[in-house]
């Protein structure tokens, strides 16, 4: 069945000498779907094909109140989208009002947007749970009849969709029968992300629009071979420059905000002809990045050096160039990034790899294997987070008394969480109600109470407040703001605390492409003046780091097997035979363990090929075992394929340290206390609630009335170790930062075939890790040795006596 | 090594590992911003239900150092309780665990800005207390008293991308770290703690090892 676009719309595109794309037909064919997910490339008119059908609906004028809801990762995004759709709205004088609600939007815009919902919001799945906490959600949301998820694909990686996905069930509550629509970029599995979006058990309708052309993607040659060792592609910045010069606009990305500003600062300098080239990152200010969003919308810049925080949506103007700078680590986001050039429908995308260092060189023609065969990784999420669920089960509170009931079967209608028995409901409940302890304190303080009717509601209305200033999944990591010094001195963006500490008044660093001197702290913000210094210290951004996937790391060691590598370039080629002559290249069934010694200390080397998360974890079970073994080690550094391990005393024999079942033991005894877990149980407990965003944000201001949330994990293993929090960071753990199923995975192919191999100096294959940001410190008897003699060293500096 | 020696106003002191301070001579024993009850008072304010263990972690601690030491005088220097309600919303077996540790000993609670009033605990309860050439109160004065020991900044120092809690002392002053669980840190490079100390002050570090470094390395 086709529905006819009405006439008003057909004039409008008939006028703009546009055509329908058969998917933006197809969507509005199957409008009346309760569900319908449209996975397209990008430039594919996506959003279009999303809002047609509301456009349509609502050109009668005749419906008031919310019609269309629309959520996107960005705030930005949605920021965009209300401008592209006032065009054909204003065109066709069409009687619809379009409005975002994120959080930049004022108070005032907000509380009329309760009063008054416009037919179409956009906005983001933080606002809308905050929006679902109100008293009179009822209201707002009555009538709603569609909504439309895009990028779902990027919040389907994460707990923010999760959140969203319980937010939805909530408002099929308030707007039974509402349409559920998903844009998605082109995935490798769309039925699973159809599950997500869902209401259970209705089934999704998937629509998957031409993937069009394939990208014409190739390496970067350079004149000089990437470096040995190292990350962020200096040496290509003649040959990138090159590339800048012949295309309209380039947009440059990189894995992490360190490597793009240092990048940026070196093609600066090369940047002989001043074009204009700007950089953006999540780091930076508000006003920095706007600015350069604006800029690149005018067409003013040729080149932007990015990270993710360009990967969605938004149209960048015109983007004729993506390069890739550093090891792609997952081929499903190099598509997507990829797509991000040549923004017209059915046009080939143009992309060059930069390898960052010789290994890199090896993964990114991996990486260019597995583009052109279209075979895209994905990874299987779990089952829906149980601290989001506590999350959300405050946020009903918030909005009113609920009976338990029906809100465990409104959540279970979500598809993450379908599965959820009702037994781990209850215990989430528990512990927003009373903090679900063993030994029951708060009896007369609890936060929800059950009334005689049955209904649960907040004890204290008050809470609702502070619960809602907490909704939420995204981390807000310890970062101070830079700021240029000097009344009104304009904002530059944050670096993390540690690094902040780290400064002494007169250090130079790099932020937003500038070399800043640091002057001093105040009221917790970072004072800089401009400052040009020769070798400037790099700024620590909590960036988040990817896990080079299975199928990566499959396709690489795949290619090591073999005798020779013609599609390597020379250098490599060399570097890979230096390496099997000096020590041996890793191999899919064997374990690689490499020792030497460096800078005085004892190294050692694993290649386990795990991805970055897992051989972290690898790194953690290994310096414990070497503890125990009197090894004193003091670091480890670990990447996608190796943990390089550094201590006092020298490894003799490598085997007994990989022994299944001590490893498995390790894991259980040392999951109790280590870094990752206080990490991973801090973001889980601020998402449940236990720790107020707030507190981290007083905890900054350096009042001393705040204590870390490492205390109370700390206090939870000693006399609570089966706590619900307990068990959610675990569980966490082991499928995130934790990783160990790929460790698992690892000593199955290797089964216990390990080769030891003792040098003199570090190998070509290790090299690299010495330079690695990431150093994770082990806080054992070799940290207490050098503690002490740095103490000796300080106080003999400054002339006092023990 | 559960302690390091510091001579300070002429009296020789030891600075525990566990962050009470140990004067041998007087037999007494000093903490400091115990903040017991911690967690009951947010909750009681509608705030989020921390594990409330805290308490009993605490007074766990203070029992190790009064088993190990058989002190004659306990000194709890202020901030004893995280507020003047939280005394009487103590769990019944904590009271008397308490007054276990009371019995039989010379105990003072000094004032703290959290629990300025009386409280129903047995021990004295002072705004200040002298004993030989020291003087203890939870704030330090604006002028240095020789001999002055306070708590209150719960002082913190990193070494080695290590935090820990640290004694803050030079000729006339000596501060304490918190000794009480669910309690944070103030940096001794902040300006407030900064300028209370002079510049050839010294931390000495809790924990494991106990390391003594120069305040001020900036």
């Amino acid at each position: 069945m086709s529905a006819p676009l009405p006439p008003a719309f057909q004039d409008w595109f008939a006028t703009r000498g546009w055509d329908l794309h058969p998917h933006q037909q197809a969507m509005l064919d199957r409008a009346a779907a309760p569900a319908l997910l449209l996975t397209a490339p990008t430039g594919g008119g996506k959003t279009l094909a999303g809002f047609l059908p509301s456009l349509v609906e609502l050109a009668d004028g005749t419906r008031t109140g919310l019609h269309t809801l629309y959520i996107s990762p960005l705030k930005a995004l949605a920021a965009d989208i209300r401008r592209n759709l006032a065009t054909p709205v204003a065109e066709m004088a069409l009687p619809i009002r379009i409005e975002d609600r994120t959080g930049d939007t004022s108070y005032t815009s907000k509380r009329r947007q309760r009063a008054d919902p416009p037919q179409i919001l956009l906005t983001t799945p933080e606002s809308l749970a905050l929006l679902t906490s109100y008293e009179d959600a009822p209201r707002i949301f009555a009538g709603l009849s569609r909504v439309i998820i895009d990028e779902i694909h990027a919040l389907a990686e994460s707990k923010r969709g999760d959140q969203l996905m319980l937010a939805l069930a909530r408002l099929e509550t308030l707007a039974p029968g509402l349409r559920r629509v998903g844009l998605s970029a082109t995935v490798d599995d769309p039925p699973a992300i159809g599950r997500l979006m869902a209401r259970h058990p209705d089934p999704v309708e998937i629509l998957e629009a031409d993937p069009g052309p394939a990208p014409d993607i190739r390496m970067l040659e350079t004149e000089e071979p990437p470096p040995w060792s190292g990350g962020g592609g200096r040496y290509a910045i003649p040959a990138v420059l090159c590339e800048v010069r012949k295309h309209r606009t380039t947009l440059i990305f990189h894995n992490t905000r360190a490597q793009a500003e240092i990048f940026f600062h070196h093609l600066w300098l090369a940047n002989d002809e001043g074009l204009p080239i700007g950089i953006h990152h999540g780091s930076l200010s508000r006003e920095q990045r706007e600015r350069v969003e604006a800029a690149m919308v005018a067409g003013e810049l040729r080149a932007i050096v990015c990270t993710g925080s360009l990967d969605l949506g938004i149209d960048w103007g015109d983007v004729d160039l993506v390069i890739q700078v550093g090891g792609p680590k997952n081929v499903k986001r190099l598509v997507q990034r990829i797509g991000r050039a040549n923004h017209r429908y059915n046009a080939p995308s143009k992309a060059l790899l930069v390898p960052a260092n010789r290994f890199e060189i090896i993964e990114c023609q991996a990486a260019l294997d597995a583009v052109r065969a279209r075979d895209l990784d994905g990874a299987p999420r779990g089952p829906g987070p149980r601290d989001v669920l506590c999350q959300h089960i405050l946020i009903a509170a918030c909005a009113g008394p609920f009976s338990a009931d029906s809100l465990f079967a409104e959540m279970t209608s979500a598809g993450a969480f379908a599965d959820l028995a009702r037994a781990d409901f209850d215990a989430c409940l528990e512990f927003c109600a009373t903090g679900g302890y063993a030994f029951r304190a708060y009896d007369r303080w609890q936060r929800l109470k059950q009334r005689p009717d049955g209904l649960w509601q907040l004890r204290d209305p008050r809470a609702a407040q502070r619960i809602r200033m907490n909704i939420g999944t995204i981390q807000d990591t310890d970062t101070l703001k830079v700021r240029m010094k000097g009344r009104g001195g304009k904002p530059l963006g944050e670096v993390e605390e540690g690094f902040a500490a780290s400064l002494t008044p007169g250090d130079s660093f790099l932020i937003g492409g500038q070399i800043v001197r640091y002057e001093g702290l105040r009221e917790m913000t970072v004072e800089v003046t401009r400052h040009a210094a020769d070798r400037p210290k790099v700024a620590v951004f909590n960036g988040t780091k990817f896990a080079a996937t299975t199928k990566l790391m499959d396709r690489i060691l795949e290619m090591l097997r073999q005798e020779d590598w013609p599609d390597l370039p020379d250098h490599t080629r060399d570097w890979l035979r230096l390496q099997r002559d000096v020590s041996r290249l890793p191999e899919r069934d064997r374990l690689l363990v490499e020792s030497f010694p460096f800078d005085g200390r004892a190294h050692v080397c694993v290649y386990g090929f795990a991805g970055r998360n897992a051989q972290q974890t690898l790194g953690l079970l290994l310096t414990r075992r070497m503890e125990t073994a009197g090894l004193a080690p003091l670091g480890f550094v670990s990447t996608d394929y190796a943990t390089l391990i550094w201590g006092l005393e020298p490894l003799r024999d490598a085997t007994p340290l990989f022994d299944r079942g001590g490893l498995r033991d390790g894991l259980a005894g040392w999951l109790a206390s280590n870094a990752v877990m206080k990490r991973t149980f801090r973001a889980s407990a601020t998402i449940a609630g236990l720790i107020e965003r707030n507190t981290i944000g007083a905890r900054k201001n350096g009042r001393q009335a705040t204590f870390s949330s490492d205390i109370l994990y700390d206090t939870l293993l000693k006399y609570d170790p089966d706590h619900l929090l307990m068990e959610i960071t675990r569980e966490e753990a082991l499928r995130g930062l934790v990783d160990f199923g790929r460790i698992e995975e690892m000593l199955d192919r290797v089964s216990g075939r390990i080769d030891h191999v003792r040098l003199d100096r570090v190998s070509p294959f290790a090299a690299p890790l010495l330079l690695e940001v990431g150093k994770v410190p082990v806080l054992g008897e070799g940290r207490e040795r050098l503690v002490a003699a740095e103490a000796e060293r300080l106080m003999a500096a400054a002339g006092l006596k023990m | 090594m559960n302690g390091m020696p510091l001579t300070f106003a002429g009296a020789t002191l030891e600075a525990r590992a566990s962050g009470a301070l140990w004067w041998a001579d007087a037999r007494l024993l000093c903490v400091s911003d115990l903040h017991l009850g911690k967690a009951e008072r947010q909750a009681r304010r509608g705030g989020s239900l921390l594990p409330p263990y805290e308490t009993a972690e605490t007074l766990e601690r203070l029992d190790a150092e009064i088993e190990a030491l058989s002190p004659g005088i306990v000194i709890c220097l202020g901030d004893s309780f995280d507020d003047t309600a939280s005394e009487s919303a103590l769990d019944p077996a904590h009271r008397l665990w308490l007054s276990r540790l009371i019995a039989g000993r010379d105990w003072i609670w000094i004032a703290g800005n959290h629990d300025p009033g009386p409280l129903s605990l047995a021990g004295r309860h002072l705004a200040e207390y002298d004993a030989g050439p020291l003087s203890f109160r939870h704030i330090a004065g604006a002028e240095a008293a020789p001999g002055e020991i306070s708590g209150h900044y719960h002082p913190k120092a990193r070494l080695g991308g290590v935090g820990r809690r640290c004694f803050l002392v030079d000729e006339s002053r000596l501060i304490l770290p918190a000794f009480g669980t669910y309690t944070g840190g103030m940096s001794i490079t902040a300006p407030e703690l900064a300028a209370l100390v002079s510049k050839t002050a010294r931390a000495i570090l809790t924990g494991p090892t106990q390391v003594i470094l120069p305040a001020a390395r900036a």
